[in-house]
C-alpha cells in the first residue's frame, strides 16, 4: 500500500493547478520520441517524426502526449489506488500495444525534466522526490497487469 | 552510442553556457540526487548529507570538474576521465545504475536553472553525454 505524506501531496497538488496538461503532454511525448529515438517504433503511423523540428510540430504527437498526460491527471486523483486506476490501460499496454514497460520510466523521467523547465526554482529537490516517485509508481502500476 | 559532430557541438556550447556556476550544479545535483533516491547516501556514509553541507558542495565541485573536464575533451572522454575510471573501478564501484540516476538529477539541475538552454535537441547531447561518461566510468568494472 503506497504512502503519501501530507507534503507529497501538496507538492503533487500545486505543481499539477498549474500545469497545462495539452503543452506539458505534447513536450513531454516530443522529448521522449527525440531523447530516445528508439521509442518511435510505436509510431509509425503517426507520419513525419524525421526531425526534432518534424516531431514537436507533428499533430498526432501534440493530441498523443495530451492523452497521455490527461490520464496522468486520473492518476492524481486517485494516488491511493494507482494499480486499479491503470489497471485496463495496463492490459491494453501489454496485449494489444506490445510495449516495453521501460518505456514508463523513460517518459516519467522526461515529464520531471520537463515539469522542471517550466517550474524553475520551485521545482525543489522535495517537488522533484515527490513526481519521481509518482512517476514511478505510475510506470509501476501500467506494468502490473504484463504477463 | 556515439556522440555526432552536433552532440559534441551541443554539449560543448551547454558547459560554455553552465560556466563558472558548474560547481553550484554540481551540488545541486547531489542533493537531488539524496533526496530523489535515497539508495544513492549508501555510498556516503562518511559525509554529512545536511541541507547546505559543505562536503556535498565540495563534492558537487569534483563531479562537475570532472564533466566540464569531459566536455572539453569530449572526442576522448576515455582518456580525459582514465583515473576517475580507475578509481571507481578500484575503489569506489558505485552501482552501475546510479549514474543514471545522477544524470537524471542533473538535467533536472539544467532544466530548472536555465531552461532556454535545454531544448529538446541539447536535452538529446547532454543525456548522450552523461551516459557516455557514465559508461566510461564503469569501463574497467571487470
Amino acid at each position: 500500500m503506497v504512502h503519501w505524506s501530507a507534503e507529497e501531496k501538496q507538492l503533487i497538488a500545486s505543481v499539477w493547478g498549474k500545469v497545462s496538461v495539452e503543452e506539458c503532454g505534447a513536450e513531454a511525448l516530443a522529448r521522449l520520441l527525440i531523447v530516445y529515438p528508439w521509442t518511435q517504433r510505436f509510431f509509425d503511423n503517426f507520419g513525419n517524426l524525421s526531425s526534432p523540428t518534424a516531431i514537436i510540430g507533428n499533430p498526432k504527437v501534440r493530441a498523443h502526449g495530451k492523452k497521455v498526460l490527461t490520464s496522468f491527471g486520473e492518476a492524481i486523483k486517485n494516488l491511493d489506488n494507482l494499480k486499479g486506476t491503470y489497471s485496463k490501460l495496463s492490459e491494453l499496454h501489454c496485449e494489444k500495444l506490445h510495449v516495453d514497460p521501460e518505456n514508463f520510466r523513460l517518459l516519467g523521467d522526461i515529464l520531471v525534466i520537463v515539469l522542471a523547465t517550466h517550474f524553475g526554482k520551485d521545482f525543489t529537490p522535495a517537488c522533484q522526490a515527490t513526481w519521481q516517485k509518482l512517476v514511478g509508481l505510475v510506470a509501476h502500476a501500467l506494468a502490473h497487469k504484463y504477463h | 552510442m556515439v556522440l555526432s559532430a552536433n552532440d559534441k557541438a551541443n554539449v560543448k556550447a551547454a558547459f560554455g553556457k553552465i560556466g563558472g556556476q558548474a560547481e553550484e550544479y554540481g551540488a545541486e545535483t547531489l542533493e537531488r540526487m539524496f533526496a530523489t533516491y535515497p539508495q544513492t547516501k549508501t555510498y556516503f556514509p562518511h559525509f554529512d548529507l545536511g541541507k547546505g553541507s559543505a562536503q556535498v558542495k565540495g563534492h558537487g565541485k569534483k563531479v562537475a570538474a570532472a564533466l566540464v573536464e569531459a566536455a572539453n575533451n569530449i572526442d576522448d572522454i576515455a582518456g580525459a576521465l582514465s583515473k576517475l575510471s580507475d578509481l571507481h573501478a578500484q575503489k569506489l564501484r558505485v552501482d552501475p545504475v546510479n549514474f543514471k540516476l545522477l544524470g537524471q538529477c542533473f538535467l533536472v539541475v539544467v532544466a530548472s536553472r536555465n531552461p532556454s538552454l535545454l531544448t529538446p535537441e541539447v536535452h538529446a547531447s547532454l543525456d548522450k553525454f552523461l551516459c557516455a561518461v557514465g559508461t566510461v566510468l564503469t569501463a574497467k568494472y571487470r
